[in-house]
């Protein structure tokens, strides 16, 4: 019996590599999925969705009135893992301490978006911006006005934003 | 033609048979070359389709114009002679691997008397000349002086040589069946037989009775022309790129003219042989070119569809294939063709 049905395996398995049956099963799933729909995102005239949650590139919010957010706490540099932030502060000429200096270097950023936690205020946030560049390492060392003018550009998308994911926080 | 040749014989006399020939070859070569550029953007296309991308189409309307990039950047970059490489033969290899795949198509048949040089030993003459390929990518390898270059020459001459014999007795057995090296007479003898005074001329050609030859002689092709999933030669996860790892610029666009040539020669062949050639796979369609086009492209779509399947094999099941199970085959059908041929079942007569 064990000899009868070794031999109708072993008959199977030559019949199965004659005919390349294993063979022609991987042509099969190949050439169904050349007819299959393709997936792939064209990406400058198409992009893939994106959560409001999105750690892009740096802002400093204001408040409507134009008063910048920052407080200069000094969370965010304390607790940016990749010591991106340089932040110094003096008292400004009505008494409210603000930032002199608020610089992030991109290069050393690792887009962690604990700086954005830290503040108590929601001054610095990440953006969905990810298509900006720097040509030489010193363009991407982002500095207070840089910052504030990105806060000022994307301020409604911002806004709508954190509107938009506060429910879940 | 008669008026064009006339033309001719008037304004160039004695050099006319001479002009003439170039004439010819540049006709057959021009579109060859094109058609090798085009096949790599297909080979693109079918890949991406097939891993549900989309593949190239960014150069002109849907990136059709890939391959004249691709083709106008090789030729701009140099092309680097390593130091140590022996320059001489460095240089020769990439002309000794392009040649043969180009010489061989001065003896094939693109309709029915449409061929260079219908000499009687077609077949011998593109057995001979596919195996003077491998010198090409032998020296290659040896003069770039250089492990991984020498690594993947020696595979390729190995697997080159042994699917050259599983070849030649596939091929043995076509010619014993049409009683001719020519390849025209091949095709005409496959377009005689009692399903072809039926109608249906497929089912006579060489493809059926001699259906494993058929295989054997594709697989073998496959393997021949160095193609995944028998491109150890190349091998580029484990020896870079085998026999052309130091070549760039222009030398490299050979090496890959050569590759892509060879390809469609084996398509071309294996129609010649097992698939009628230009003949009409039914009664009432008139024979010509476009089925050996036709033919070709289905076997070509095989090659890029086996590249997007297949992983690579490994270098003893290679060898185990080409010389435990192909040979021993081809030689089977060899005795089981002969044993055919002179019963009294024989349908070739």
């Amino acid at each position: 019996m064990g000899a009868i049905s070794e031999f109708v395996t072993k008959s199977k398995q030559v019949v199965n590599s004659l005919f390349l049956k294993e063979l022609c099963k991987g042509l099969s799933v190949t050439g169904w999925y050349f007819f299959q729909p393709k997936i792939t995102v064209q990406y400058p005239e198409e992009k893939t969705p994106q959560s409001r949650r999105f750690r892009g590139l740096h802002a400093l919010r204001r408040y409507p009135n134009g008063e910048e957010r920052c407080i200069a706490c000094k969370l965010c540099e304390a607790i940016c893992p990749a010591m991106a932030i340089t932040i110094e502060s003096d008292q400004r000429d009505d008494g409210s301490r603000r930032t002199t200096r608020y610089d992030i270097d991109l290069t050393k950023c690792i887009f962690c978006g604990f700086c954005e936690e830290a503040c108590p205020v929601d001054a610095i946030v990440e953006t969905r911006v990810f298509e900006y560049h720097g040509e030489a390492r010193g363009d991407l060392y982002y500095t207070k006005p840089m910052l504030l003018a990105n806060g000022d550009r994307y301020e409604t998308q911002i806004a709508a934003d954190r509107a938009g994911d506060a429910p879940y926080r | 033609m008669d008026a064009m040749i006339q033309v001719g014989q008037n304004l160039f006399g004695a050099a006319w048979p001479l002009i003439w020939s170039v004439l010819k070859i540049v006709a057959i070569v021009a579109p060859l070359l094109l058609a090798v550029a085009y096949l790599t953007y297909f080979e693109r296309k079918v890949i991406g389709y097939m891993q549900i991308r989309i593949g190239p189409n960014r150069v002109g309307p849907w990136g059709l114009l890939q391959p004249i990039a691709d083709g106008v950047k090789l030729l701009l970059k140099e092309s680097i002679v390593p130091t140590v490489a022996s320059k001489g033969l460095f240089i020769l290899a990439p002309v000794l691997s392009i040649a043969p795949a180009l010489v061989a198509w001065a003896v094939i048949p693109f309709a029915d008397g449409l061929v260079l040089a219908d000499i009687d030993a077609g077949l011998l003459f593109v057995l001979a000349l596919s195996s003077v390929g491998i010198y090409g990518v032998i020296l290659a390898g040896w003069s770039s002086n250089s492990k991984y270059a020498f690594l993947g020459a020696m595979r390729c001459a190995a697997q080159m040589v042994s699917y050259e014999i599983a070849m030649g007795f596939a091929l043995v057995c076509v010619l014993m069946v049409s009683q001719s090296l020519n390849l025209s007479d091949i095709v005409n003898g496959q377009g005689k037989g009692l399903f072809a005074d039926f109608g249906v001329g497929i089912l006579s050609w060489n493809w059926l009775p001699l259906f494993p030859m058929f295989l054997v002689y594709f697989i073998s092709g496959v393997a021949e022309t160095n193609r995944a999933p028998f491109d150890v030669a190349e091998g580029e996860s484990e020896i870079v790129a085998g026999f052309h790892v130091d070549y760039s610029g222009f030398a490299f666009a050979l090496f890959f003219l050569a590759e892509y040539a060879n390809m469609i020669l084996i398509s071309i062949l294996t129609a010649i042989m097992f698939l009628g050639g230009w003949l009409s796979p039914v009664g009432f369609l008139p024979d010509g070119f476009f089925w050996l086009a036709v033919k070709a492209s289905a076997l070509l779509f095989c090659f890029l569809w086996f590249r997007a399947t297949f992983p690579r094999y490994r270098y003893d099941q290679i060898m185990r294939l080409g010389w435990k199970v192909f040979i021993p085959l081809t030689i089977i059908w060899l005795v089981v063709t002969g044993v055919w041929l002179i019963s009294p079942l024989n349908i070739w007569n």
